[in-house]
């Protein structure tokens, strides 16, 4: 697995919020109540034992505090930075019922965790092998996850990933004030001590190996394929430079430099968490006026407030109730969107046809669906374009299982996580009872 | 992987943390639930003539929103029937072998004793805990701390214990005596193959101001109860340290007092505990806390090269000594990291109100950090120990060109003191 380069837009990013030091850790787990059945517990969707791991803080035993975390996902570390806790974990901390800030979650475990890899601790061994093999199709959190654990389980493991990183959204999409590019691969790294694990980079399923090849030199597939690119605004003058998908950009910044020296003005069309990111990267890399533009009113975005609320301390910029209906050129180079405004139906509301100016246009309307890519397949169920998956991750297809958000249609990294944990256990059931025999 | 085994007295069990003879340890199904949870060793509620009890039983100090730093009970012994604490204690033996199970006892005559012991030993279980360290209610009976606070009647009675049993018995000392190391020489000569300590101290936990009774409340009146918890850790480590130390005791302890987590545990075991009892962090968090105390253990075992526990008993005894064999001319000063230090001026306000007015403002008013006048500095480490930023105050030792002298030497006329600090 290739590494990340040294020249990256990103790393002019600073962390939102900065690592604890190991006073500042001490004091917020002193704090913690270590409640039973602790609500933050049951908010994670991987149910780490949260105050458990707080309490080992507090008690200086951090080795342990960072295994408890990784006993429930082996992510952990990623997690700590990029999940938002807000609504998670420290939105369900029992002090925000008495109006007293919660505990810092994210911050503790993320304390933990940067102990357990600056320290090389590792935990885990793989399993006595069972003489079975799975494949996993993408290299992204939800098949990193269920690699993990299968390798504990003793199967071998391959990763097929398109890409020439692992790691996924982790590696390519994460806003970098929350985790760069080099910290998702070092975590990849860390994950693949365990052993066992090959990785193929390079490999389109099905283009390159296709299904029929997969199951020969396997007994069982995992398909985390994730989201596919972004989905672009079917008007004309899409195909002009300085027209481009938000997750496609965000790419772009933290695997390579990009050249930006040119760009004054930014809209970022939508009002989910990627536009959010991309209006806060954009103004993270200097770009002097970086504008949203949603169609619905600012109360109704998709994105997380807590979020919004700090791009617009950064001096975002919005355009509420406002829909793209066509981009302004001149001479083949992109100046603008023509828009016109909305009303609470949704409704375009005629005579306010005006043009925001810009140099570059970020959509981030949408990511496509990758479940086409299995259509063939007999027994596997999609809809909406996800793999549809029962409460065990299991496909209809035997041997199939499948998680993230190629299951989800696009949550968060912790919940790919939680799917491949849940996937490979299912799938050791099947490997071990049920089928999996080399027919 | 270090070896967590603890062997104390012949009592075998996976790692050295038990639950104490207390509420943790009063039914079959907690006990069990204890061992699945990790704990290697419990000694069950102490079993006697069944009691009943007050409400409320229990009190606890409150420090800075923390409920339970320390704790008291009024609390008597089992209040269930002997036959079915048996009958529990059977089946516990019976699905757990390789945990520890300690039968605890309080009884007053000498039958009595006999027909308990035997009914214990049929029981399977591992060894006895005699208790002679409750100080209330049994203690008005004639049991309990009446027991522990006499060298003799103690000696006689672990005689009689020791007629009768098969298996290992430990003798459960009260704190409540000035000097603990004649009642634990007495326990050894009574044939004790070792001793517990501590059992809870003689205590009024707090008063009820507005209705001017002590707590806790029994409607309008109140008792000394036992007082236990983190509060009560340096009291049972010194017990601890007093036994471990004198030539004359030779038996094993086990450490109860105060124990929270893995760290304290530690504390015990280094001080000459075998194995460590837990019951007031247990009543408060659960027995869930054991994860963290093996976790802890081991790595702190393994960060010290100790294969087995055994290897760690007693590691520090040796360097607790009396105050007059302690080298006089050791001589630190407190130094401030500039760099570390967040301008609280906690330490200078100690040093100046508590201790010996040699931390001072800087000249440049502007200046938070504070100044350590060196030639006036005692070394108490008042200083270090109010300063909140860890490793911001160290006391640095200083080359006084005296060699070492104690008091001792100093009395006998063999050693030279540097002269005195501080004192004008
Ligand atoms: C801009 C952006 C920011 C985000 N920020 C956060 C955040 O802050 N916190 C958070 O928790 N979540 C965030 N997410 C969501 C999170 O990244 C995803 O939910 C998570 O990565 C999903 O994991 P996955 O394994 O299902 O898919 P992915 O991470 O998408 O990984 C799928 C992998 O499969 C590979 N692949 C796809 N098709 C093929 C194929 N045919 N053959 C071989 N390989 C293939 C891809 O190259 C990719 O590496 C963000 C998402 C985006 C788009
Ligand atoms: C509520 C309560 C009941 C107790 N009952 C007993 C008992 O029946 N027998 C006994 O030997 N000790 C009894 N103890 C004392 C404990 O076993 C233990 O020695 C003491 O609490 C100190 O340990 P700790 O600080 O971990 O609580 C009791 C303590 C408490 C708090
Ligand atoms: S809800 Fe808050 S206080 Fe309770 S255990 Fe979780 S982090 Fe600690």
């Amino acid at each position: 697995m290739s590494n990340v380069s040294e020249e990256r837009s990103e790393t002019v990013f600073d962390d939102f919020k900065p690592a604890y030091t190991e006073a500042q850790a001490k004091v917020e787990a002193n704090r913690c109540l270590y409640c039973h059945d602790a609500p933050c517990v049951q908010a994670c969707p991987t149910s780490i034992n949260i105050p458990e791991f707080i309490r080992k803080i507090a008690t200086d035993n951090v080795r342990g505090s960072a295994k408890t975390i990784f006993d429930q996902n082996i992510l952990g570390m990623s997690c700590a930075r990029v999940c938002p806790v807000e609504v998670l974990c420290v939105g369900d901390c029992v002090f925000n019922e008495m109006g007293v800030p919660p505990i810092q979650i994210g911050k503790l475990q993320r304390f933990s965790t940067d102990r357990a890899f600056d320290e090389s601790w590792t935990y885990y061994e793989a399993g006595p092998d069972t003489g079975k093999s799975v494949a996993l199709v993408g290299g992204g959190p939800a098949s990193l996850a269920a690699a993990h654990e299968l390798r504990r389980l003793g199967h071998a493991c391959t990763v097929y990933e398109k890409r020439p990183v692992l790691g996924g959204l982790n590696t390519t999409g994460v806003a970098p004030y929350k985790m760069k590019a080099d910290r998702s691969v070092e975590e990849v790294q860390w994950l693949l001590s365990i052993g066992g694990i090959e990785v193929k980079t390079g490999v389109n399923i099905p283009d390159d190996v296709d299904f029929a090849a997969l199951e020969k030199q396997h007994d069982a597939v995992f398909l985390g394929l994730g989201l596919g690119p972004d989905t672009i605004l079917d008007l004309a003058g899409k195909e002009l430079p300085g027209v481009q998908g938000a997750v496609e950009f965000i790419e772009g910044m933290k695997l390579e430099q990009l050249d930006l020296k040119d760009v004054k003005r930014v809209l970022v069309i939508g009002g989910g968490n990627t536009a959010i990111d991309a209006v806060r990267e954009a103004i993270g890399l200097g770009l002097p006026e970086v504008t949203m533009v949603y169609r619905g009113r600012e109360e109704k975005m998709s994105g997380y407030h807590h979020e919004w609320d700090a791009a617009k301390q950064e001096g975002a910029l919005a355009a509420w109730q406002t829909q793209p209906v066509g981009f302004a050129q001149e001479g083949g180079r992109i100046t603008g969107v023509k828009c016109q405004k909305m009303d609470d139906d949704k409704k375009l509301i005629d005579g306010t046809e005006h043009v925001l100016a810009a140099d570059l246009i970020l959509l981030a309307i949408g990511q496509s669906k990758l479940a086409h890519l299995v259509d063939g397949l007999d027994g596997i169920e999609t809809k909406w374009g996800r793999v549809v998956v029962d409460e065990h991750g299991a496909t209809g297809r035997p041997g199939y299982y499948a998680g993230g958000d190629c299951i989800n249609g696009g949550k968060e990294v912790v919940n790919a996580a939680a799917d491949g944990k849940r996937a490979a256990l299912a799938m050791h059931d099947y490997l071990m009872n049920k089928g999996g025999s080399d027919a | 992987m270090p070896d967590l085994t603890s062997n104390t007295a012949g009592i075998v069990s996976p790692n050295p943390f038990w639950l104490a003879s207390a509420p943790p340890a009063n039914s079959g199904g907690q006990v069990m639930r204890a061992f699945d949870a990790g704990w290697g060793g419990a000694v069950w509620k102490t079993l006697g003539q069944p009691i009943q009890n007050v409400s409320s039983r229990f009190g606890a100090v409150r420090w800075k929103g923390n409920n339970g730093v320390g704790f008291n009970n009024i609390e008597l012994i089992t209040d269930r029937p002997l036959e079915t604490n048996f009958r529990e204690i059977t089946e516990v033996k019976k699905k757990y072998p390789k945990h520890a199970v300690i039968v605890s006892l309080m009884v007053e005559t000498k039958e009595e004793w006999k027909d308990i012991i035997k009914r214990s030993i049929d029981t399977g279980a591992d060894g006895l805990e005699l208790n002679f360290g409750c100080p209330h209610g049994m203690c008005e009976r004639g049991m309990g701390s009446a027991v522990g606070q006499e060298p003799k009647v103690n000696q006689e009675i672990t005689s009689w214990a020791k007629e009768y049993s098969s298996i290992p018995v430990l003798v459960k000392l009260t704190p409540n005596v000035g000097d603990i190391v004649p009642h634990g020489l007495a326990a050894q000569a009574g044939g004790a193959d070792g001793v517990s300590l501590i059992n809870t101290i003689k205590s009024i936990i707090g008063v009820d101001i507005d209705n001017f009774v002590p707590e806790p409340r029994v409607d309008g009146k109140s008792t000394n109860g036992g007082y236990c918890g983190a509060a009560v850790r340096p009291i049972a480590l010194h017990m601890c340290a007093a036994l471990a130390r004198d030539p004359r005791f030779t038996v094993p302890i086990s450490g109860i007092g105060g124990v929270t987590n893995w760290r304290d545990a530690v504390e015990f075991i280094l001080l000459g505990s075998s194995s460590v009892q837990v019951c007031t962090e247990v009543m408060l968090r659960g027995y869930r806390i054991v994860e963290d105390m093996i976790e802890g253990l081991e790595s702190y075992m393994r960060e010290h090269s100790f294969e087995k526990l055994d290897d760690m008993v007693g590691k520090a005894v040796p360097a607790y000594s009396e105050w007059g064999n302690l080298d006089m001319n050791y001589e630190t000063v407190a130094k401030i990291d500039a760099d570390k230090c967040i301008g609280c001026q906690l330490c200078l306000v100690a040093c100046h109100d508590g201790a010996h007015q040699c931390i001072h403002q800087a000249d440049d008013a502007k200046v938070r950090v504070p100044v350590v006048d060196e030639s006036e500095c005692v070394g108490c480490n008042l200083c270090q120990i109010v300063c909140p930023v860890p490793d911001c105050i160290s006391m640095v030792e200083v080359d006084n060109g005296y060699s070492p002298a104690t008091w001792n030497e100093h009395v006998a006329g063999t050693g030279k003191l540097r002269p005195k600090k501080g004192a004008h």
